[in-house]
């Protein structure tokens, strides 16, 4: 036997006991306090200010002033410079960024230090770039900022999201009030201190951590744009808000991707494909593949190995540096898989897991497979944002097309094969904002990314999403 | 274990095998290259590694002496280290290796069919088999006809393999694919396949003496391979990726490899080689190091 000995992370970062809202360039105290619990352990890691009203209203106006009397005003070059050291910043903080979110998020370190905090650096890098370069982004001569932005962003990648969500409304000369998501908010506010580190401008960037009343009071005050990340609830509820309003809206939202393997795909890449495409981030992944489509005639192949490669998924401790799944974010949404898993199996579906031990305290989810699901089963038609597969089969690729367009969702999709000309058939027909082809849950910040029908509007990244923060 | 196919059989289903997507398959070796493996797990690791190289020294300038300082590090590597698989020679230095490895249980592995380039006549390649054979070589590492592959002519490639494998005997029969010069993984994959068809016991990356030698990605896909092959028959075959192994912690990435893919019934030097000389004084420094808490030097592991 070969059994790897516990390989904990070492470094701590410096959890204060209790945040602030950051207004204005200062923490200040809010209405209310709430604490932020490590869901691996459910032990309270610190407390902090809930934003009301009155907060959000006292950084909207400082916002507003930042950006009207600083930040507007201010060359593309000066502000690039500003955002180059944040993210120069971010990555000499990596590690602490990294465990910092890994405790207050649940996910592996492995995922933090590999993938969050490096592509958030790189979303800083990236639109650091354009910042004095608008003119040549192919939307208009001298474009304008929209103002001040409200951002609303969710729990699953917060210190990635908030990189989405920021960098490109800085480099285009708009000012931000972001609220974190209410389970996750510490990258957040270390980032806030990395602000008041790097020198920016106060109330060019404010957090108001808090839960829907807050987000809601952002949404409904005098921003000039919303942008959104979250479920398809929430964003319908925003679409509504802003509706007869001058604001603008982009939305990201929820998926129901479907990952395609034909009898011709490289089978075995398509299996890690599969399993980075439900399992990376214990599925908490809007663009997550969680219905795999694969076709009969290789389907019991596929499943073999795909449970025998799930079988080596190591579950437990965040921060020990070979697990692969963490802990699942909250009780509510470990509460959701559950009950979702239940109508799967309730409604038929044959229902897999590998054998492994949880931990006794925190919120833990198995990696599930489920084999035998029909396209009218609830589990190939809602969103459940967990480490829940659900496995379809298919005998043409015409079918395959239809069975994965049939959802109300169409953030993504990915397609295996060994030939070229199918992929691009594929991509032609199916109606997902990204295709991936032979790969999975690939990011770059050069690359713009988002969704169609109940997916959302709007794109992020890339030139493409220099729109949504452009007056255009 | 004689292959029960023709050579016409076994061409038409390799030819048949799915692609390797490279970046897939890069991606899933540097992702099992983020192990962490610390402590106890690592000492095990250690000791493990060094039970299975093929301790090689393939030089024109070998000499019995040089041989015979090869075995006695081969035996007692160090200390209460544990000896290593085999010592890994060219087919006139067997019978040394032979008599200095008495009793030991350290095995006898030699190179043969006119390595590493492979370029001579069919029977020239089985009477350097058999004259390995007959000095008391233990295991066989024969290199494949790269030639024929490439042009095209499996089914040749495949008649030879089982030629050299009747020629081995009772002596275990390691493949040589040298995957650096097929080049591609959808190569490697059929070459894989090829060999084990025809009879392999072992297949093995390289001969070391390349441009491009073992590589992880490489390795993983071999390991599917053999992974898939006993699913389909029944019968194991063991893996030996050779060259450019130098270090400990590239060691220990192999091992993690086995041990996710394979899992434990490859685990033991009858199942995975390295073919390495430098790597064995790599691990008993690092062995040194865990025993004593502070690293020691090159001076301190024998120059053999």
């Amino acid at each position: 036997m070969f059994e790897y000995a516990p390989a904990p992370e070492s470094v701590r970062p410096d959890i204060k006991e209790h945040y602030g809202l950051f207004i204005d360039g200062e923490f200040v105290d809010g209405q209310d306090v709430f604490k932020s619990v490590n869901p691996a352990t459910e032990e309270v890691l610190f407390t902090v200010a809930e934003a009301g009203e009155a907060d959000v209203a006292r950084a909207v106006a400082a916002a507003r002033r930042a950006q009207e009397t600083v930040w507007g005003p201010m060359s593309g070059t000066e502000r690039g410079k500003y955002l180059f050291r944040i993210a120069r910043l971010l990555q000499e903080r990596a590690r602490e960024f990294a465990v910092a979110e890994s405790l207050d998020n649940g996910k592996p370190i492995k995922e933090t230090r590999d993938f969050d905090v490096p592509t958030a650096a790189q979303h800083f890098f990236y639109h650091a770039g354009w910042a004095d370069k608008l003119s040549y982004a192919g939307l208009g001569a001298d474009p304008k900022p929209l103002g001040v932005v409200g951002q609303v962003i969710p729990w699953n990648f917060p210190l990635l999201m908030l990189a989405w969500k920021i960098a490109p409304a800085l480099a285009c000369g708009n000012t931000v009030v972001l609220k974190p998501a209410e389970t996750t908010p510490l990258t957040a506010l270390m980032f806030a201190e990395l602000c008041q580190e790097a020198d920016l401008p106060a109330g060019v960037v404010n957090i108001l951590p808090g839960a829907g009343a807050a987000g809601a009071a952002v949404v409904n005050s005098p921003v000039d744009k919303v942008a959104f990340t979250g479920s398809t609830a929430v964003g319908r509820a925003i679409a509504k808000a802003v509706a007869g309003s001058k604001k603008k809206v982009t939305l990201e939202l929820g998926g129901k991707a479907a990952n395609i393997v034909f009898d011709d795909a490289p089978i075995d890449q398509a299996v890690e494909g599969i399993v980075n495409g439900i399992f990376f981030n214990q599925g908490h992944v809007c663009c997550a593949g969680s219905r795999l489509l694969v076709q009969e005639s290789v389907a019991d192949d596929v499943l073999a190995r795909l449970k025998e490669r799930v079988s080596t998924l190591r579950v437990g401790d965040p921060l020990d540096k070979n697990t692969d799944i963490g802990a699942i974010n909250s009780a509510e949404q470990l509460a959701r898989i559950t009950a979702l898993t239940e109508a799967g199996r309730g409604e038929g579906a044959d229902v897999w897991q590998p054998a492994c031990d949880l931990p006794e305290n925190g919120f833990w989810f198995r990696p599930t497979v489920f084999t035998g699901v029909q396209q009218s089963m609830r589990i190939a038609q809602e969103e459940i944002f967990g480490p829940v597969l659900s496995v379809l089969t298919f005998r043409t690729p015409d079918e395959a097309i239809a069975k994965a367009n049939n959802t109300p969702y169409g953030l993504s999709a990915g397609v295996w094969t060994e030939k070229g000309s199918k992929i691009l058939w594929a991509a032609e027909r199916l109606r997902a904002g990204v295709v991936w082809a032979n790969t999975f849950n690939q990011f770059d910040a050069a690359s713009p990314f988002g969704g169609l029908k109940e997916s959302g509007y709007g794109r992020e990244g890339g030139r493409q999403g220099l729109e949504a923060y452009l007056d255009v | 274990m004689g292959s029960i196919l023709s050579g016409a059989e076994a061409a038409s289903l390799v030819r048949a095998l799915p692609g390797v997507d490279a970046v897939g398959l890069e991606a899933r070796a540097a992702g099992l290259s983020t192990r962490s493996v610390k402590t106890t797990s690592k000492a095990h690791a250690i000791d493990l590694a060094i039970s299975m190289i093929d301790l090689t020294t393939l030089e024109g300038a070998d000499t019995p002496g040089k041989v015979r300082s090869l075995a006695a590090k081969a035996m007692r590597p160090d200390g209460d280290a544990p000896a290593t698989a085999a010592v890994c020679v060219y087919p006139s230095m067997v019978a040394t290796a032979k008599e200095a490895l008495q009793g030991s249980g350290v095995l006898v592995a030699s190179v043969a069919t006119g390595f590493p380039a492979g370029q001579v006549p069919l029977d020239v390649r089985l009477a350097d088999t058999e004259s390995a054979v007959r000095a008391g070589a233990d295991e066989i590492d024969m290199v494949i006809n790269r030639g024929a592959f490439l042009a095209g002519d499996l089914e040749r490639v495949f008649h030879e393999i089982k030629a050299v494998k009747a020629a081995s005997g009772d002596a275990r029969l390691k493949v040589i694919l040298e995957t650096g010069e097929l080049a591609t993984y959808d190569a490697v994959r059929q070459a894989s396949w090829l060999a084990m068809y025809a009879g392999a016991d072992f297949i093995k990356t390289s001969t070391g003496k390349v441009g491009v030698n073992a590589t992880l990605p490489v390795t993983l896909l071999m390991m599917q391979a053999v992974r898939d092959y006993r699913a389909a028959t029944g019968i194991q075959v063991g893996v030996k990726p050779a060259g450019g192994i130098r270090n400990t912690k590239d060691a220990i990435k192999y091992l993690v490899t086995v041990n996710e893919v394979l899992g434990d019934d490859w685990l033991s030097n009858h199942w995975f080689r390295f073919g390495a000389s430098s790597l064995l004084n790599d691990l008993l420094m690092q062995r040194q190091k865990l025993k004593t808490g502070h690293y020691s030097g090159p001076d301190y592991v024998t120059v053999d």
